[in-house]
C-alpha cells in the first residue's frame, strides 16, 4: 500500500498507517516503551511524560504516546537522550510515591514497581517532605490509597470514555492535585472495578481481595462469567484451592479488556456458610447428611415412585438459565428418557404462547463487536447497563460514534449514553407504541406489513416520536432492533416480538434477543425447554413450561441450582406448588431454609469455578471452561450427578467419563444449526388485562442467581437494591399514597409492606418492585395486579 | 629409594615412631580442642542462623506485615502465610507457619524481611517429640522472639554495620 509512513525505530524500518503514535509502532515491533498514562482503549492524555522518546531532529525528547508519526521520522528509544529523559521523569514521579510496596496490594504486579526496577535510581535525592493524601471512600468493591497516586488519570478518563460516569476526577493543581470523587460518594458504574485493572499503581485496589494475597502465589485458570450472556472472559487466580480473584481475560471480540462488576466480584459468595457440603435426605421431618449412593437412591425411587403412581406427565425439572450446556442436556436427556417433556429454564418468563414460533436460540442478531457500528438501533424493553454491562458499553461506542439508539421501555431507565427517543410507557402499551413505528414504517418503505398484524398496526396512534424512531431505522445502513431481558420476562412477550420482527422486517435491521442469564443460548440448543429437544427438533406434544408446571403443580420436581422463592417470575405460587409437591429433588450449592422446607433430597452440585462445561453465548459462541478449583467437600459437577442419576434409573447413553464427551455429542446434533433471530408473524393470541395497578418486577443487577446474591460486596453497593416500591407522582396521587414513605403491598393473597419512594422514572399506573430481593419473595408475579395502600 | 634404606626403615619401625610422635606432641604440648557438649559450648556468630522467631517493635505490635517475600524467596517452600486486613486496617498475618522438617536455615527469610521481622535466632537445641511438634506456628514463632527478644537485638545490632 502506498499510504503507508516509512519511519525508523531504533534503526528498524517499518511501515505504519498515518496517523498511528510512535508508541504504536513501537509496541507492535516489540520496542518496550515505558508508560502509565498510555492505554491502549483510553483517550491519550501525555501527562505521565514517562514514554519519552528521542526522536531525530526534535530538539527535546517527545512523549510517545502522543506524537504521530511522520515519513522519514527516525526514533530511539534506548538512546543516551531518551534514557536520561526518562530516567529524569521517573524520578519525579517516585518524589511522592511512599515506599510502602511490602503492604502494597499492587506488589508484585506493579507498573510503577517494574519500571522503577529498569529506570529508578537506588536512592532518592528527595529531602523534602512527601505528600500525603487522604482516602476516599469508593465503596465497597474499591480501596482507595491515593498516596499511591501517580495522577496518570487513567482511571478519570476510564469513568469519562468507558463507564460514561462522571464520578472521578483530578480536582486541585500541582502539589494539591488529588484523584477522587466531587461528592464523596461510592463508585456507581457497574463496570467500576475495571480501574483497578487500569491503576498502574497500587491507589486503586480491590477491597474483597485487600491484603489476601500476592499475584506471584495465584495461578490463573481460563473461565468464562456464569451471570450474563455477553460470555464475558475471565481469568480466575487461584490459590491452594481456593478462588482468590478474578480478572478480565483479554478478548477483543467479547469483553475487549473489560470486566463487569458482577463476573469480577461474584466468585466472593463462593464460600457462605450454607453451602452445601453433603448430600442430604429427609427423613420424617429431619434432615440427615447422607453420601452419594444414599441419597441417589432415595432422590431415584422418589421420582420413580411418583411417575409409576402418577404418570410421567407429573415429573418437571425446572433449572437456572446460568447451567452449563452440558447440564441442560443431560437433565434434559433424563427427564425425556423418563417420558416427560416437563423442562424449562425460562423461569421468569410469563409469556409462552408463541414458543412455538420462536428462533433456535435467542441470537444477538449480529456479533457483540459490530454492535459498535451501528449507526441506529431499538430496545424494546431493554436495560443492558444493568442487565448486560458489556452489551452496554458496545452500544455506547457506538452511540458516540453518531448512531442514533431509541428505546420503548417501561422505566425510564438511568443509560449512560444519550438516546435518541425514549418512549417510557405501560407495559401492556409497549405494543401500541411499536405498532406506531411500525406504522410508519409501512408509509415509509411502502411494503405491507404481515396481515396478521394489521389490527394492531391500525389502532396506534402516530405520534413524531414514532416518526422520528422509524426515520431512524431506515435511513440506517446498518441498525439493529435489540429485544432486552425485561421484555422477555413480560407478559405480552409474544405481541412484542412480533412486532419487533414487523419492525424488523420493514426497516431492514437485524433483530436481536438479550435473554436473561449465561447460557440461555445453550438451554434452548441443548432442548432444556418443553416443547423442543436438542437442536430445536420439535416434540410430537409439548411439555408444560415453568410456569405451568408451577400452576398446575407437578407431583415431583427437581430444581436445577433455583431458588424459586427468588428466580421465579411467580414465587408465591412457586412456593405453593412446592409444598403441594410429593417429591422434591434440589440440587444446589447452596442450601436455605425454604430449600429445607419444600425438598426431599438436596443434592450438592458445583457452583461456578468448580464446574467444567460450556457456555453458548448471546452471539452463538460455544466458550468451554474447566474447574478452576476442585469441588468443595462431597459436592460434584452437575453433569457427573445427572449421569450418574440416569444410571441410577437405567437409562442408555448415560456413560459419559468427561464433559468433553457430552460436549462432543451435543456438537454433533446440532450441527448446521444457523442462528436466525426472525420469526413467522402471528396474530397476537394473547392479551393480557390491563389491571388498576401493574407491577413492574423489575431483577436488579445484583439479584440476577443465587451466587450474586450470596456476593456480600456486592450487596453492599448502591446497585443491590432491596425491596421498595416506586412509582411516579401521578400514580401515587392516584392511589392517595403521595406522601407515604411505607406502604402495603398485596398481591396474590400475600401481602408485605415496602417503602415507597417516588420515582419520576415509572410509567403511569406501574410500581415497580424488584423480584429477586429479599422483602419481595412473597409476592406474585413479576408483571400482575397489585394493590398499593397507605400503611 | 633402595632396598636396603626400606629394609633398616621398616626393621627399626621408623614411620611408626614418627607417627607417634605426632600423638606425643599434641597429648603434651598443644592446647586441646574438645568441647565437653552440653557442660561447654562453642562460640556462635552474630550470623548464626537457628530457630526461627517472629519480632515485635517496643511497644508490642508484631512487625510483621504479610508482605510474604519470605514465603516467596524460601527455596525450601517451608513457609505458608495468610493474611487479612485487621480491624484497625492493617495488612496481617492470620496464619504464620514455618515447617521446620522442610527448612534449611538458609537465612533467605531474615534477608528479605523489609521489616527485621522473621529472624533466625542462636537456639540451635531444640526438638520435636511428636509429628508437628517442628511445625512452628504464628504463636511460637512470637513466643521464641518474645523470650530472646534481647538476644536478637543484640545480634542484630552487632552486625548491622554490615548490613
Amino acid at each position: 500500500m502506498t499510504d503507508l509512513l516509512n519511519i525508523e525505530i531504533n534503526g528498524v524500518r517499518l511501515q505504519v498507517k498515518p496517523g498511528t503514535m510512535v508508541i504504536e509502532a513501537a509496541d507492535d515491533a516489540g520496542f518496550v516503551i515505558p508508560r502509565f498514562c498510555y492505554h491502549k482503549k483510553l483517550s491519550i492524555a501525555a501527562n505521565c511524560r514517562m514514554c519519552l522518546v528521542d526522536v531525530e531532529k526534535a530538539a527535546k525528547p517527545v512523549p510517545a504516546c502522543a506524537t504521530p508519526v511522520t515519513e522519514g521520522m527516525k526514533v530511539y528509544t534506548k538512546s543516551v537522550k531518551a534514557i536520561e529523559a526518562q530516567k529524569s521523569v521517573m524520578e519525579f514521579l517516585l518524589i511522592n510515591h511512599p515506599l510502602d510496596c511490602p503492604i502494597c496490594d499492587q506488589g508484585g504486579e506493579c507498573e510503577l514497581q517494574d519500571i522503577a526496577m529498569g529506570f529508578g535510581k537506588d536512592a532518592s535525592r528527595f529531602r523534602e517532605t512527601k505528600r500525603v493524601v487522604r482516602e476516599k471512600y469508593l465503596g465497597p468493591l474499591i480501596s482507595t490509597d491515593m498516596t499511591r497516586c501517580i495522577h496518570c488519570t487513567r482511571c478519570v478518563r476510564f469513568g469519562r470514555e468507558i463507564a460514561g460516569v462522571m464520578e472521578l476526577g483530578a480536582p486541585g493543581r500541582g502539589e494539591h492535585m488529588a484523584i477522587e470523587t466531587y461528592m464523596e460518594s461510592a463508585v456507581g458504574s457497574e463496570l467500576s472495578g475495571n480501574v483497578i485493572d487500569l491503576c498502574p499503581v497500587g491507589a486503586l485496589t480491590s477491597k474483597p481481595y485487600r491484603y489476601t494475597g500476592r499475584p506471584w502465589e495465584n495461578t490463573a485458570a481460563t473461565a468464562i462469567s456464569p451471570h450474563d450472556c455477553v460470555g464475558s472472559n475471565l481469568k480466575v487466580e487461584v490459590r491452594r484451592n481456593q478462588v482468590m480473584r478474578v480478572l478480565p481475560h483479554e478478548n477483543e471480540a467479547i469483553n475487549e479488556v473489560w470486566l463487569a462488576d458482577r463476573d469480577r466480584y461474584s466468585y466472593t459468595g463462593l464460600h457462605t456458610a450454607d453451602r452445601l457440603q453433603q448430600p442430604m435426605i429427609k427423613q420424617g421431618e429431619t434432615w440427615r447428611e447422607v453420601d452419594w449412593e444414599t441419597a441417589l437412591t432415595y432422590a431415584s425411587e422418589g421420582m420413580r415412585r411418583v411417575i409409576a403412581s402418577h404418570g410421567a406427565a407429573q415429573l418437571g425439572a425446572l433449572s437456572n438459565p446460568n447451567a452449563t450446556l452440558e447440564e441442560f442436556y443431560l437433565l434434559q436427556k433424563l427427564v425425556r428418557g423418563l417420558g416427560s417433556h416437563n423442562i424449562d429454564h425460562r423461569l421468569r418468563q410469563l409469556d409462552f404462547s408463541d414458543q412455538a414460533h420462536a428462533p433456535v436460540y435467542p441470537h444477538l442478531g449480529q456479533s457483540i463487536a459490530a454492535l459498535e457500528e451501528l449507526q441506529a438501533g431499538l430496545l424494546i424493553g431493554a436495560y443492558p447497563r444493568k442487565d448486560q454491562p458489556l452489551i452496554n458499553h458496545r452500544l455506547r461506542k457506538a452511540a458516540k460514534r453518531g448512531a442514533k439508539i431509541s428505546a420503548v421501555n417501561t422505566i425510564d431507565y438511568d443509560v449512560n449514553f444519550t438516546l435518541t427517543n425514549t418512549v417510557v410507557t405501560h407495559p401492556f402499551d409497549m405494543p401500541l407504541h411499536l405498532a406506531a413505528i411500525a406504522k410508519v414504517l409501512a408509509e415509509q418503505t411502502g411494503k405491507t406489513p404481515p396481515a396478521a398484524v394489521q389490527t394492531l398496526l391500525a389502532a396506534a396512534k402516530v405520534e413524531e416520536l414514532h416518526r422520528q424512531i422509524a426515520t431512524q431505522l431506515t435511513q440506517a445502513e446498518r441498525s439493529t432492533v435489540l429485544i432486552g431481558t425485561q421484555a422477555l420476562a413480560q407478559p405480552n412477550l409474544a405481541v412484542l416480538r412480533n412486532l419487533a420482527n414487523v419492525i424488523a422486517d420493514l426497516s431492514n435491521s437485524s433483530l436481536g434477543y438479550l435473554p436473561e442469564g449465561a447460557n440461555a443460548a445453550g438451554a434452548w440448543l441443548a432442548g432444556a425447554v418443553p416443547h423442543r429437544t436438542t437442536a430445536g427438533r420439535t416434540v410430537p406434544a409439548a411439555g408444560k413450561s415453568a410456569l405451568q408446571m408451577l400452576d398446575t403443580s407437578c407431583k415431583a420436581l427437581v430444581l436445577w441450582n433455583v431458588e424459586p422463592e427468588y428466580d421465579c417470575a411467580d414465587p408465591a405460587t412457586a412456593m405453593t406448588a412446592l409444598q403441594a409437591a410429593e417429591f422434591v429433588v434440589a440440587l444446589t450449592p447452596f442450601v436455605t431454609d425454604t430449600m429445607r422446607g419444600y425438598a426431599d433430597v438436596i443434592l450438592p452440585i458445583s457452583p461456578f469455578a468448580e464446574t467444567s462445561g460450556t457456555f453458548v453465548n448471546v452471539e452463538g459462541r460455544w466458550q468451554s471452561f474447566t474447574a478452576s478449583v476442585k469441588s468443595l467437600a462431597e459436592s460434584r459437577p452437575g453433569w457427573k450427578v445427572l449421569r450418574v442419576l440416569g444410571n441410577f434409573f437405567k437409562l442408555d447413553g448415560f456413560e459419559y467419563l468427561s464433559s468433553e464427551e457430552v460436549r462432543s455429542e451435543i456438537d454433533t446434533l446440532t450441527v448446521g444449526i444457523i442462528p436466525q433471530t426472525r420469526s413467522e408473524v402471528q396474530a397476537p393470541s394473547n392479551t393480557p388485562q390491563r389491571p388498576s395497578l401493574l407491577r413492574i418486577g423489575h431483577v436488579p443487577i445484583y439479584a440476577v442467581d443465587n451466587l450474586v446474591r450470596r456476593a456480600q460486596p456486592l450487596q453492599q453497593s448502591n446497585d443491590a437494591l432491596q425491596a421498595m416500591v416506586a412509582m411516579n407522582a401521578h400514580t401515587a396521587d392516584k392511589l392517595g399514597v403521595r406522601h407515604a414513605t411505607q406502604v402495603r403491598v398485596s398481591q396474590a393473597g400475600q401481602s408485605v409492606t415496602l417503602p415507597l419512594y417516588i420515582e419520576a422514572s415509572v410509567a403511569d399506573d406501574c410500581a415497580v418492585i424488584p423480584a429477586g430481593v429479599v422483602g419481595s419473595e412473597r409476592l406474585g408475579t413479576g408483571y400482575g395486579s397489585i394493590d398499593v395502600k397507605a400503611v | 629409594m633402595s632396598n636396603t634404606a626400606r629394609f633398616v626403615r621398616s626393621l627399626f619401625l621408623l614411620e611408626l615412631f614418627k607417627g607417634l610422635s605426632v600423638t606425643l606432641r599434641h597429648m603434651l604440648f598443644v592446647r586441646k580442642v574438645t568441647l565437653q557438649y552440653p557442660e561447654e559450648k562453642a562460640p556462635i556468630s552474630p550470623r548464626f542462623r537457628g530457630l526461627h522467631a517472629l519480632r515485635r517493635y517496643p511497644n508490642g505490635e508484631e512487625r510483621c506485615i504479610a508482605c510474604k517475600l519470605c514465603e516467596v524467596v524460601c527455596p525450601a517452600l517451608a513457609i505458608t502465610i495468610e493474611s487479612e486486613q485487621r480491624a484497625d486496617g492493617t495488612r496481617r498475618t492470620t496464619r504464620y507457619d514455618i515447617d521446620l522438617t522442610k527448612c534449611i536455615f538458609c537465612g533467605y527469610c531474615e534477608e528479605s524481611c523489609p521489616v527485621d521481622s522473621i529472624v533466625e535466632t542462636h537456639i540451635y537445641e531444640y526438638h520435636g517429640e511428636q509429628r508437628g511438634d517442628l511445625m512452628m506456628t504464628k504463636e511460637k514463632l512470637l513466643a521464641v522472639g518474645d523470650k530472646y527478644e534481647a538476644q536478637i537485638a543484640a545480634a542484630r545490632s552487632q552486625d548491622a554495620r554490615y548490613r
